[in-house]
């Protein structure tokens, strides 16, 4: 509503990505030390956070690093991953397109999965917010992810060194995507998604240059896609 | 790994993805974009992460890419968690307990 202060929209966004504290500190408490594991230095991979933030694709280059790929596949592959950032970026855009430029650079650079979520959602629920408050709202979300998505890949990052190699951490990167990937699965298109992928990446995983991986993300956008269309007559017709 | 390689990684990923989250809200604005680039997009994560651990599940790197039964059935327990509580924390937990309890006895 209009008449909520600036401020009290701010601290409704700092309560409402609250919780996801709990999702964020873990995730990149694990980014650090797998990234050291992996031989990146402490500095590296707190970098790695900064520059980046967002886990899914840093963990994906991390693993692509560690099998030895080229670079620009590397590359490919976990922009692919972050391509959604463009969704939600467009996404956002009616909503924040108003504000200064220079708030919308800084704005995109915080564009994360929590961010977005909870501000989408809230943004079209008060359509009479100016401005002003959903900037707030949406800065109210970052507090509580962002600043820890840094401390807690330095934390991780100290003790990484610390851990002895029997803890079989070379499995802790594929929990953490298999964990990522149930919750994704909101949908029969999404689910046609991940299972053509799956099947597609072992099918072509005889492909040099992880094109495997390529073609069966490919496959499975394409596979999501198409059975969205099919499952949503009606937004077709608009 | 080369520290050149690494930092050209965290480099040119930080410049992607900051373009990628600056393209609409920054450049181009807010203009309609066409359904079907958008149906894409919403599957890049659902269709690239699956693709990426399955290899790694079905031939982890630790034992030579041998099928390894601890490892796998962690990934199941993941899985099984995820899909039960669709929490995330929950789900690596859960996967992890396994691991452990699994390499207990048989590793």
């Amino acid at each position: 509503m209009s008449t909520q202060s600036t401020k009290s929209v701010f601290w409704k966004g700092v309560r409402d990505a609250a919780p996801f504290f709990l999702v964020v500190a873990p995730f990149s408490l694990l980014f650090g030390v797998v990234a050291t594991e992996a031989g990146l230095s402490v500095f590296e991979t707190l970098s790695f956070s900064i520059a980046v933030i967002a886990g899914a694709a840093q963990f994906t280059a991390l693993q692509l690093m560690v099998d030895d790929l080229p670079t620009v596949i590397v590359l490919i592959s976990a922009l692919a991953v972050n391509l959604r950032m463009a969704m939600y970026s467009a996404s956002l855009t009616p909503y924040l397109g108003q504000a200064p430029l220079w708030q919308r650079a800084v704005a995109a650079y915080f564009i994360v999965d929590q961010s977005y979520s909870l501000s989408a959602l809230q943004f079209e629920e008060n359509p009479a917010w100016t401005i002003k408050q959903r900037m707030a709202y949406f800065w109210g979300t970052v507090a509580p992810i962002c600043p820890f998505w840094y401390a807690f890949t330095l934390l991780g990052a100290l003790i990484g060194e610390t851990i002895p190699d029997r803890l079989a951490l070379d499995f802790a990167l594929p929990i953490c995507f298999l964990a990522l990937i149930m919750p994704m699965l909101r949908s029969p298109a999404h689910v046609a998604a991940a299972l053509v992928s799956v099947t597609a990446a072992l099918a072509f995983s005889w492909m040099p240059y992880n094109l495997g991986l390529l073609t069966a993300g490919i496959l499975g956008m394409m596979t999501g896609a198409e059975i969205e269309r099919r499952l949503k007559p009606e937004e077709e017709a608009r | 790994m080369e520290t050149s390689t690494i930092w050209t990684v965290i480099i040119l990923l930080g410049l992607g993805s900051f373009a990628m989250r600056f393209l609409f809200l920054g450049i181009v604005g807010d203009k309609e974009l066409p359904d079907w680039l958008l149906r894409h997009l919403r599957y890049t994560a659902v269709a690239i992460i699956p693709g990426l651990v399955a290899p790694l599940v079905v031939w982890p790197g630790a034992t030579g890419g041998e099928l390894d039964p601890p490892r796998l059935t962690a990934a199941l327990a993941t899985l099984v968690v995820g899909w039960l509580t669709k929490n995330v924390i929950a789900a690596i937990a859960g996967g992890a307990t396994t691991l452990y309890t699994m390499l207990f006895f048989f590793g």
